[in-house]
């Protein structure tokens, strides 16, 4: 059913989306907010990885986007620890404001087209050769290390502060956490990992489209909570990986999908299904819960009369 | 030690709703004081901790804590040097994190000299599993479980540790016992007395139990309407039963105390 080049496909954009899955895990999991500067710090990633490629920087383009993503995600931090914007308008405001950022980034054009342009992975092509599964090993390699230095600084001060204050705000009020910065710190690295992402899908695919980023948020979160269902039970370690799982999986569910013939059109809807789902799904079950309570009540009240 | 000069707070001043919770406290503790305090519902007991730790800035007065002027200092900051624990065991304590990460968050937070980016040490461990164990609740062995399983009196004990791990210079108890059963309650009681005798912490603690009220530490302190109306100590203090205390209250006051949570007696 599949070729080797669909699973290498898939395998391949997995571990590429991986990056906002598991920015997705710092901020909406650990600090408990839904960061809707997502779409719009995954476009600028696109954008300053591809305008930096074409420039002739394409390993430089990837910091640059990371840097430029932190800079999005402290806006938003900004807007809402200090200015007092409930925190998803804040997501919503920097969005809206990325889209002119992101076109001025790729020129005011709504594509930057990089054919010819030399990519982090067609350096690595030269330097692995032809049929090795050099995008592969690029785009896994990339997730891996930041997966790994996710997993090492959740464990620091700093980030055992970061995870109390989405864990318990309570506590943190009472303990010289200052959430302000932990907030500020914990979406500016979501957003680096987000803006990582487009950066090298940018490159990836040689291309960068100023809708790219669109609905992002659904699919990181889709991703996220695959990988949680599947994997989630455990340390903070275990859940990093299983973001990245989630990731994998949600591509091979949409090879799986376009192999059925469904229209590409449909991803977006069907990613949002799946999302919804799976977020109601514990409300979902505590009704039914009470539905067979009901009804085992009513047949006992029958029985009884 | 602690000092609090006039300080006064209004709720929502100028509305309908407006609430003076404290009118011009005046209070001084030496260092090693133990002060518990008692007094009616909204009387501004809890408000008082909160404008010691800094929730708001007091709308008047100062506070000194061991010399430092905190009046303007943000609650993050002072909490480097005071510890709190609430009536809620939810709420000291990280319930998806373990209960060596609680813990750590406690210790890496307050010793100054550690970076952001330092992580819990064989040594830090070796510690944290030597102060559990001086709980006496088994916690010890569980060190990488979340805090989310332990019952709320482990939960008031763990965050009574977190709370003393590094010496605070003023420890903040808000009727800390009063959300256990009467045999957890006095186990968390007993730990409280040894860890700040052990220390010389300077302590405050907010009780509804009067019998408590009169023999913990070494002062009582007693508030009505945002005043602390009477603050007995010493020689008149040791011989004080508790319907004295009362008595004293309604002399002082005009009126009985009026809490419906009060405990007379020492068990109930
Ligand atoms: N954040 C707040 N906003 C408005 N009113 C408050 C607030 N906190 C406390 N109060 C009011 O101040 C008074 C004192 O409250 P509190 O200090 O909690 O009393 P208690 O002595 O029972 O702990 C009460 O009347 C209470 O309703
Ligand atoms: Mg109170």
């Amino acid at each position: 059913m599949f070729t080797v080049a669909t699973v290498l496909n898939a395998l391949e954009l997995g571990f590429i989306y991986a990056l906002v899955a598991m920015a997705l895990f710092l901020s909406f999991r650990v600090l408990n907010i839904a960061d809707m500067t997502t779409d719009g710090a995954f476009t600028l990633g696109c954008a300053v990885s591809a305008t930096a490629a074409v420039a002739g920087h394409p390993f430089l383009g990837l910091p640059l986007a990371m840097l430029s993503g932190a800079v999005a995600g402290f806006v938003t931090a900004f807007l809402q620890t200090r200015l007092a914007v409930p925190s998803i308008l804040a997501g919503i405001i920097t969005n809206t404001g990325l889209y002119t950022v992101n076109l001025a980034v790729m020129g005011f054009s709504s594509n930057v087209p990089m054919l010819k342009t030399e990519t982090i992975f067609t350096t690595a092509q030269a330097l692995l050769g032809e049929n090795s599964p050099y995008k592969l090993v690029v785009a896994a390699l990339i997730t891996v290390v930041v997966c790994a230095l996710l997993i090492l600084f959740l464990g620091t001060r700093l980030g055992l502060s970061i995870r109390a204050t989405g864990d318990n705000p309570d506590m943190v009020r009472a303990s010289s956490i200052n959430t302000t910065f932990t907030i500020t710190v914990g979406l500016c690295i979501a957003n680096a990992m987000t803006s990582l992402s487009g950066a090298v899908l940018a490159q990836y695919q040689k291309s960068a489209d100023i809708n790219l980023g669109t609905g992002m948020v659904v699919i990181g979160l889709a991703s996220l909570i695959i990988g949680e269902t599947l994997f989630g039970r455990g340390g903070m370690w275990t859940k990093a990986v299983a973001a990245v799982a989630g990731s994998v999986i949600y591509r091979f569910i949409i090879a799986i999908a376009l192999r059925a013939n469904v229209p590409s059109e449909c991803l977006k809807l069907i990613s949002a299904v799946i999302v919804a789902l799976a977020i109601a799904a514990p409300a979902l079950q505590a009704r039914a819960a009470f539905r067979r309570r009901r009804a085992h009540a009513e047949k006992e009240g029958a029985t009884r009369a | 030690m602690l000092d609090l000069k006039r300080v006064s707070k209004t709720f929502n001043p100028g509305t309908v709703n407006e609430k003076v919770a404290l009118q011009n406290v005046d209070l001084h503790l030496e260092e090693g004081d133990f002060a518990t305090i008692v007094g009616s519902n909204g009387a501004g007991k809890s408000t008082l901790f909160n404008a010691i730790a800094g929730e708001f800035i007091a709308d008047t007065g100062t506070i000194t804590l061991a010399g430092q002027d905190i009046t303007m200092m943000p609650d993050y900051r002072r909490s480097k040097v005071i510890g709190r624990m609430f009536q809620d065991p939810l709420k000291g304590t990280a319930p998806h994190m373990t209960i060596e990460e609680n813990l750590a968050l406690a210790f890496l937070r307050a010793s100054h000299q550690t970076s952001p980016f330092s992580r819990i040490s064989k040594a830090d461990r070796a510690l944290f599993a030597e102060k559990l164990s001086a709980l006496g609740l088994g916690l010890e062995d569980r060190m990488k479980q979340p805090v989310g399983l332990l019952s709320g009196g482990q939960r008031q004990a763990l965050t009574l540790l977190m709370a003393t791990l590094v010496t605070p210079k003023l420890l903040l108890l808000d009727e800390h016992t009063a959300a256990l059963d009467p045999a957890t309650a006095e186990k968390v009681l007993d730990l409280t007395k040894k860890i700040v005798a052990e220390h010389h912490i300077t302590c405050l603690m907010i009780t509804h139990n009067m019998h408590d009220a009169l023999t913990l530490g070494n002062r009582t302190l007693l508030m009505d309407h945002g005043r602390i109306v009477l603050d007995v100590g010493g020689e008149e203090r040791t011989h004080m039963t508790v319907p004295e205390l009362l008595d004293r209250f309604a002399q002082n006051v005009g009126h009985q105390l009026d809490n419906d949570r009060i405990l007379l007696s020492k068990d109930a």
